[in-house]
């Protein structure tokens, strides 16, 4: 019983189901090999696509944990990947990849404190704010790339997002790291806590003595880094950016993740791990959806038929009208 | 009392209207710029043909305005858009008699827009997550309904985008009526009924409105189920204006309905703007488009630049004219 209670038990029973289910279409779907120390199947294939899609979620379970959304992250990725191409289209060696992604990641970082900005200091709604960017970065990022397609073919980019590190992919390791720093730092410090604080009352926290304004600048920030990190796989693994593909709709998934993972769209509590298993169903779904030949974009049906679901459950209303229980 | 209330009462009179006003100078200082800067831009056959090119977005946008204005957002307006012309399209191909297929769709659309609105009014979930599930939703259909464009030869429809009507020496689409059609019947409805001083009230404050007696729950379902039934209409007039149903017809249209609303100077926390407002603001947009094309040297990925900018500056302006403590 304990075990049903458990806020992780849902969402990975589901990812769990929808794997085995995967055993009926594809009866090879477990099998992983090590070939030239490299690892490949089916799994790790979920693993390597879902990494943009986990360091967006995780961004995005802090801003949401603070009572706010970000809708900008797709137009962050296409912006930060199409920097990055632009410069690695001239220098494609390794010293061309490193500013590039330096660069990048500095923009990346620029656009997540002007979001973080409008939010905190001149007090937008997180919506709209947001918004502003979501609708100019698609701009922004097809001005850098001229609106073409920047084809790049340089090895040490692509390695980002195709390579593989110590039999692992080096996007999957990127991901894992990242998810362990801020599950280190968000609950091993009081960080984790305050931001939940500033998400459930705003005004009780400045009141007490948290800097709640300085917290979701840094929140927006980070989401912005984590997007244009997102951003530099995502062009790294097709080797070529384009302004209006690059992240398109990641935000509603993204979105879905960290509700998925047990994450209140109010504000005032996250979980990491929550958000991270949300990630990996929904890749695994879009995965699922590919092998047993459904036309792709009807996942589409079945991430409204989650999101209804999971916005119903979590509904306080609902629960109280349909199970007649008051919620904890 | 009243004497020292007075000023304050006609200064909050006379704030309310900054936004709008706001607007209309705007969009005066980019015709004039327009009418400087490029020959044949006097032509009012220009201004004309922004209504013709966005009437579709036009009506949507006048749906988004009354969701806005009640404090609520609806992001699935491009997607019952998208599934408006699939579904009217697959039904002209299997012999639908004309007239029933347009019902049908209309209904769909606001059937669409009630069921949104009652989940969000019953089960207290915000309207951001149940709309963009709407979102998901209908533009899953579309693709169940076919992955692919599906043409739509019906002659009604070939006419109806062929037609053009004279005012004065100028012409414009049946299109365009049928949007200047919706956009009075929506702003008599704001200014003169009960519906409208409602909605008014909920963007105000919901509590206060509820505590008046007024039917907020009823009110609020009806706005998404205006805003459903916009967006069909609106998904019927892209049919005449692309004779075709497809998929990926309107993508990003609830951004462009939104940044309509708000350049138009309707609040985003709801309870102050404008039908017309949102007429001047697809002005706008419309007028960015065709400088944009005018100016020749400039590529059209300059128009969202410019849309984002304008966003934030009227989001910016709307902040200093209406301060909250948040």
């Amino acid at each position: 019983m304990t075990l049903l209670r458990h806020r992780l038990f849902w969402p990975s029973a589901a990812l769990i189901v929808l794997l085995l289910g995967n055993l009926i279409f594809t009866p090879h779907f477990f099998s992983i090999e090590l070939r030239n120390g490299q690892l490949y199947g089916s799994l790790i294939d979920i693993l390597r696509l879902s990494a943009p899609l986990i360091l967006v979620s995780l961004g995005m379970t802090l801003v949401i944990a603070t009572g706010g959304i970000d809708l900008s992250v797709g137009s962050v990725m296409a912006v930060a990947g199409a920097l990055a191409c632009s410069i690695v289209v001239d220098r494609p060696d390794i010293s061309g990849v490193l500013l590039a992604c330096a660069a990048a990641l500095a923009l990346a970082l620029a656009l997540g404190l002007w979001n973080g900005f409008l939010v905190s200091v001149v007090g937008l709604q997180p919506i709209i704010a947001t918004l502003i960017l979501m609708v100019a970065g698609r701009g922004l990022a097809q001005l850098i790339t001229e609106g073409q397609i920047i084809t790049v073919n340089s090895p040490p980019y692509r390695f980002i997002g195709a390579g593989y590190l110590l039999t692992f992919p080096f996007a999957v390791i990127i991901a894992a790291v990242v998810v362990a720093l801020v599950a280190l730092i968000t609950r091993r410090t009081a960080l984790g806590l305050l931001v939940e604080s500033v998400g459930g009352n705003p005004r009780a926290s400045r009141l007490s003595g948290i800097h709640s304004r300085r917290l979701i600048w840094g929140v927006y920030a980070f989401t912005g880094v984590a997007a244009g990190i997102a951003g530099l796989m995502a062009t790294a693994n097709v080797s070529s950016a384009d302004g209006n593909a690059v992240g398109s709709l990641i935000e509603l998934n993204a979105i879905l993740a960290v509700v998925i993972g047990g994450t209140s769209l109010a504000g005032g509590r996250f979980s990491i791990a929550g958000t991270v298993v949300g990630a990996l169903l929904i890749q695994a779904l879009d995965t699922t959806i590919y092998t047993t030949g459904v036309p792709a974009q009807t996942t589409q049906l079945f991430k409204a038929v989650v999101v209804i679901a999971i916005c119903l459950i979590q509904s306080p209303v609902f629960r109280r009208r349909v199970f007649r229980t008051v919620p904890a | 009392m009243t004497a020292v209330l007075a000023p304050r009462r006609r200064a909050l009179a006379i704030r309310k209207y900054v936004p709008i006003l706001g607007t209309l100078a705007l969009l005066i200082v980019m015709y004039a710029i327009g009418i400087a800067n490029y020959e044949n831009f006097y032509n009012t056959q220009i201004l004309l043909n922004i209504f013709i090119d966005n009437s579709f977005l036009l009506v949507v946008a006048v749906g988004m305005t009354f969701v806005i204005l009640t404090g609520g957002i609806d992001l699935s307006v491009g997607s019952v858009v998208a599934l408006t012309t699939m579904v009217c399209a697959t039904m002209l191909n299997n012999g639908w008699p004309t007239p029933l297929a347009m019902i049908a769709v209309l209904l769909m659309g606001a059937a669409l827009g009630f069921a949104m609105g009652c989940v969000i009014h019953f089960f207290e979930i915000q309207p951001f997550i149940v709309t963009l599930a709407g979102m998901f939703l209908a533009r899953g259909l579309c693709y169940v309904i076919s992955t692919s464009s599906i043409s739509i030869n019906a002659d009604f429809w070939r006419t109806t985008a062929q037609h053009r009507i004279g005012v004065g020496s100028f012409t414009v689409t049946p299109s365009v009526l049928i949007a200047a059609l919706v956009v009075i019947i929506a702003a008599v409805v704001l200014a003169w009924t009960r519906l409208g001083r409602t909605v008014y009230a909920i963007g105000g404050n919901p509590t206060s409105a509820m505590l008046m007696g007024l039917g907020v729950g009823r009110t609020r379902i009806a706005v998404y189920t205006i805003s459903g039934l916009c967006s069909s209409i609106g998904g019927l007039l892209l049919s005449f204006y692309m004779s075709s149903g497809d998929p990926l017809h309107a993508i990003g249209m609830e951004l462009d309905a939104i940044a309509a609303v708000v350049i138009g100077g309707t609040l985003l926390t709801g309870g102050a703007g404008y039908v017309v407002g949102t007429v001047l603001g697809i002005t706008v947009l419309g007028l960015i488009q065709t400088i944009i094309t005018f100016q020749g040297n400039l590529s059209s990925w300059w128009t969202r630049i410019v849309i984002g900018a304008l966003l934030f500056v009227f989001v910016l302006l709307q902040r200093t004219v209406v301060r909250r403590t948040p």
